[in-house]
């Protein structure tokens, strides 16, 4: 659309079928409705130059017209009248909807795409006004923007937005500081992304008592109100100030994700943690509140404990069974926190990143032919950015890093009844203070 | 009858759409340099050599050149879109998915 609208090129862009709607969306969105796009099945991944000859020569699967017909009328046709004619749609947000029974409003709030799929609280004016008195911020005052992907347009939002869907989550107002904080993250936990990605919210400093979260036994599950509510709000707000997430529209993760029920929210275990906070390792003092953002969860490893003779051996098979374009943050049982001091001497957690990332190595052949590698690191290799590029001229047998190593994180969380600990593969975004937001 | 009650919207504000301007067409292809932009994602450089190949076979009067794009599809590429400007009177980008 650069090309198009920018440098006066014509151009048309090809898309597989999957994508549709969501293009033509984006396309709109940007104000650019009339934009030329062709359809080829899906996938184009893996399919051999004969199967892709075979999608050139064939019809597009939206239009059943031939795709090359398609893309040479594209960059030839003139646009008629109707197609360059601005874009004309509603898109005012009302403050209330239209006033109804409790069980209509819950239906329409499920069938407008508003709810995660589960019963909601309905956010009254009463209920949002005691959100509200969660924070001594003004209801109007813009707390931040958020978009689905990098091509979609950001939607702004203000305290009260996020308070409706604060009450919506069933949050309670005690809670509100923090889902402000995750709001002004403007980190979506609604990514559109194809790989289905999820969120993770990690509380510290004094809020995590003031209002019982969990960073004990089950802390990662639903076993405390405060993760549980602050979670699912921050994935309601994502979807519902960001414009939407519907499947095929504004949502293409091909799996899903059960991890965005409520974003993986929890409070670390600082009291029992050997090294220093994750909000500290971020610039904030111990006595201050924080919620730290990650983004991309989707693949977790897990082990019990380090065994003594091998323990670096199956630390190493974990870190190599991930994909090495997601970065692992350890999330560690105090048990197993422990251990890797012990066993490894890492009494300080920069150690252990230091050596996680000296581990996690594999051949330069390998990490080259990922898919996602191929996708998002080679062209950026091949750019000139480091330390990608200096891994370009390794000899294909040669180790290289599979991660870098700032990429690398560990939190601590557990109740330590036992010392089972797991890898998130994820990016950490941003962290942002609480206090800012009582 | 159960009672009617008011809610707030959930949803955030949508910026204002500004409608952008569409490149005039060409009148035709026929001795035109078309650049077939590979987006790099997953294999659409096999899928552009492949439609490079058609047009070899079917338009010879066009000049197709496929062009990487220099970073990833997330990244502006400035240099790309004005050599493009420059030096071709059309594109074709893909393939996204």
């Amino acid at each position: 659309m650069t090309l198009e609208a920018e440098y006066g090129v014509p151009t048309v862009a090809l898309h597989t079928d999957k994508f549709d709607r969501v293009v033509r969306s984006v396309a709109a969105v940007n104000g650019m409705a009339g934009f030329r796009q062709v359809f080829v099945p899906q996938p184009i991944m893996g399919k051999s130059a004969r199967e892709l000859r075979g999608y050139v020569d064939g019809a597009d699967p939206i239009t059943g017209r031939p795709v090359m017909q398609e893309v040479v009328e594209g960059l030839t046709r003139p646009f008629d009248e109707e197609e360059g004619n601005p874009v004309e749609f509603d898109r005012s947000t009302p403050r209330l909807v239209e006033p109804d029974t409790a069980e209509r409003l819950e239906r329409l709030f499920l069938e407008s795409h508003w709810t995660d799929g589960l019963p909601i609280v309905l956010p009254t004016e009463a209920r949002v006004a005691a959100m509200l008195a969660g924070t001594r911020r003004k209801a109007d005052e813009v707390v931040g923007r958020m978009r689905s992907t990098h091509f979609r347009e950001y939607w702004e939002y203000t305290v009260e937005k996020v308070a409706v869907n604060a009450v919506m989550a069933g949050a309670r107002p005690e809670y509100f500081p923090v889902i402000l904080a995750l709001a002004a993250s403007g980190v979506t936990a609604r990514s559109s992304s194809s790989s289905a990605m999820a969120s993770m919210a990690v509380v510290n400093g004094p809020i995590r008592h003031e209002i019982a979260m969990n960073a004990g036994t089950g802390a990662m599950g639903p076993y405390a109100h405060a993760n549980a509510t602050i979670g699912r709000a921050y994935g309601l707000l994502s979807q519902n100030l960001q414009g939407g997430s519907v499947p095929g529209l504004s949502y293409m993760g091909n799996q899903g994700n059960s991890y965005a029920y409520n974003s993986v929210t929890f409070a670390e275990n600082e009291e029992r943690s050997p090294w220093e906070p994750f909000h500290v390792q971020h610039g904030l003092q111990a006595a201050h509140s924080a919620v730290s953002v990650f983004s991309g969860c989707r693949s977790t490893a897990f082990a019990l404990g380090l065994r003594e003779r091998h323990w670096q051996d199956h630390v190493r098979n974990l870190l190599r069974g991930m994909d090495p374009s997601i970065p692992p943050t350890l999330l560690l049982d105090p048990i197993a926190a422990r251990q890797f001091v012990d066993r490894g001497g890492f009494a300080k957690k920069d150690a252990l990143i230091d050596w996680l990332h000296g581990t996690a190595q594999m051949p330069a052949r390998e990490y080259w032919d990922y898919q996602l590698v191929q996708n998002y690191i080679y062209p950026r290799a091949t750019f000139g950015e480091e330390p990608w590029a200096s891994k370009l001229g390794a000899a294909p047998d040669a180790m290289v890093h599979m991660f870098r190593r700032e990429d690398i994180h560990a939190v601590v969380v557990g109740g330590e009844t036992n010392g089972y600990w797991r890898i998130m593969g994820c990016t950490y975004q941003k962290t942002v203070s609480v206090d800012a937001w009582r | 009858m159960a009672e009617k009650i008011a809610v707030l919207n959930p949803m955030g504000f949508a910026p204002k759409v500004t409608r952008k301007p569409l490149a005039p067409r060409l009148p035709t292809l026929e001795g035109r340099t078309v650049y077939l932009v590979d987006c790099r994602f997953d294999d659409s450089d096999v899928f552009l050599g492949e439609m490079r190949a058609w047009f070899a076979e079917h338009l010879p009067g066009v000049t197709p050149v496929v062009k990487r794009i220099s970073s990833v599809y997330l990244n502006d590429d400035p240099a790309t879109w004005e050599e493009i400007r420059t030096r071709g009177h059309a594109a074709i980008v893909g393939v996204g998915h």
